[in-house]
């Protein structure tokens, strides 16, 4: 017996009929050459993360990121008119890479009144257009108008800054982000400016980590033993389920009631995440702004008692909000079929004393310890997927998240390769 | 000179090695530490948190005098070899390899 409800077609992976309810094929996750595809087909074709407005406090506050999968660097930048705009960081001279520090593959960050190449010398204003060139006279009909940064679209949706690199995006970044998505930008984002961030360089293809953070099936197993033997009788021994699953074109959503450790009993919660107040749900004391119930985007479902809620936008990012005001968000880089870059977020209020300031530390550690237990799991999955010639997977209903993702991923495929197939 | 103040004179033996003000470095020497090194600084600083919080809480957390900062950064040592010391049974997370995941942005402190 379900402990939450399903749809009235009996699973929630059937409540979408386009997925199917067959084995998944992986065999996306172990070629090169479909890696080659993905680039064009989708990373290089919708609307991608990057960053967020509070990295951009004034006008030239810029910083740079490294699209490896898009072959590109992009310099983002507050211009003068306070709008913020993205670049190709490649100068138009000799294609230089613009803006970097000390090493040319390094992301780097600061601000500036203009861009100088480190190479000629010619200039570049905050909005991209040319402004020097040394020795202009020695060049031949050179006007400098032709010569400004190429531009790549640009947007920002709830304080999250979007790049596409499509000439003309075919959506705008709200249309893409659809109802479902928009849904939760009322949750406090631009209050949550307490950030750890998190980086890692994953030998496992891009999917297969997504995978990992958008099913919880196997979280009473992997993770077991981070709780107590009375923690995992209670609550881990019937398995996982998630009142709620929802997606919307893309996109895709998933609750779960979460574990709320201070309504637990003493013997089920570490000594020192109950001495401190934070651990792997996060801290247990909400900011003193934040209600939950203020965002009802974050329980689509319509259910009370929600703890978490994941959000994956596609391709590559994902917002998680948990009841207690406080989010981070996931992002995957590929840099070829079988490895990434991982970008892990966490944000928090301001803490106003010394208990508030250990309890997110606390949670920072602790989903550190959990999260590496992940990245090992995915890096053996790598290594295995294909031998024996085994691609094809069952997936269960709690892994409906993960067959939508790989769908997605080979439907995007196949449209590239032929347009409205 | 005394790293903490001195009404944290107890814990003054742990403040050389445990006084880190990153989560690199605090990574790094819960690693190079035996068991026994975290299990003495996991039970002498449990007790002394409460009067830990109520010390730093005399100042703003963004201007903390520097003996106040060390007491802050003491705890997150405290966080650090919690895991070991409650769950882990050693310095390592098991079954990890050599998986990493860098901290590359924290609050100043």
């Amino acid at each position: 017996m379900a402990r939450h409800p399903k749809p009235a077609e009996g699973s929630w992976t059937e409540h979408y009929p386009g997925l199917g309810t067959g084995p998944v094929s992986y065999a996306d996750s172990i070629s090169p050459a479909f890696f080659e595809l993905e680039r064009e087909a989708i990373f290089k074709r919708t609307w991608l993360q990057v960053g967020r407005v509070e990295q951009l406090p004034r006008h030239g506050s810029y910083f740079t990121r490294e699209i490896a999968v898009a072959h590109t660097s992009v310099i983002v930048v507050r211009d003068a008119e306070d709008r913020v705009r993205a670049f190709h960081n490649i100068c138009r001279h000799r294609g230089n890479k613009l803006v970097w520090s000390d090493f040319p593959g390094q992301e780097t960050s600061g601000t500036a009144r203009q861009f100088t190449c480190k190479y000629h010398g010619w200039r570049y204003g905050l909005d991209g257009a040319c402004t020097f060139v040394q020795q202009e006279g020695e060049f031949f009909n050179l006007d400098k108008a032709d010569y400004g940064l190429v531009e790549v679209s640009c947007d920002i949706w709830a304080g999250f800054i979007f790049i596409n690199f499509e000439s003309r995006p075919r959506q705008a970044l709200r249309d893409f982000l659809g109802p479902m998505v928009t849904a939760i930008e009322d949750f406090p984002f631009d209050r949550l400016t307490q950030r750890y961030g998190f980086r890692s360089s994953v030998s496992a293809n891009w999917k297969l980590m997504t995978d990992a953070l958008q099913e919880q099936y196997h979280a009473p197993i992997v993770h077991a033993n981070q709780r107590s033997e009375s923690f995992e009788e209670h609550n881990f021994a019937g398995g996982f389920e998630a009142p709620h699953y929802q997606i919307d074109g893309p996109h895709r959503m998933f609750n779960s009631a979460g574990i709320r450790p201070w309504e637990l009993p003493e013997d089920q919660i570490k000594p020192s995440e109950q001495l401190l107040r934070g651990g792997l749900f996060g801290p247990w004391d909400p900011p003193e702004f934040y209600e939950s119930t203020q965002v009802k985007g974050m329980r689509p479902g319509g259910h009370e008692r929600v703890g978490v809620a994941l959000f994956e936008i596609w391709p590559n990012f994902a917002i998680q909000l948990w009841e207690r005001g406080w989010y981070h968000t996931y992002q995957h880089w590929p840099t070829s079929y079988d490895r990434h870059i991982f970008e892990w977020n966490m944000y928090f209020a301001p803490p106003r004393t010394a208990a508030e300031a250990v309890a997110q530390e606390m949670t920072a550690v602790s989903l550190k310890e959990f999260a590496l237990q992940d990245d090992s799991l995915i890096e053996s999955i790598q290594l295995t997927l294909g031998s024996a010639g085994l691609t094809d997977f069952p997936l269960g209903d709690q892994e409906i998240l993960c067959r939508h993702l790989h769908k997605t991923a080979q439907d995007w495929v196949a449209d590239f390769q032929e347009p409205g197939s | 000179m005394s790293l903490l103040p001195p009404e944290f004179a107890d814990l003054e033996g742990f403040a050389p090695r445990w006084c880190l003000r990153t989560e690199p470095e605090r990574w790094a020497q819960r690693h190079a530490s035996s068991m026994g090194e975290m299990r003495e600084l996991y039970d002498a600083v449990f007790p002394r948190v409460e009067a830990m919080y109520a010390y730093l809480d005399r100042f703003p957390l963004d201007s903390l005098p520097e003996d106040a900062r060390n007491l802050l950064y003491l705890v997150h040592s405290f966080v650090m070899v919690s895991f070991p010391v409650e769950v882990w049974d050693g310095p390592r997370i098991p079954d990890v390899g050599d998986a990493t995941l860098d901290r590359v942005a924290s609050p100043i402190f």
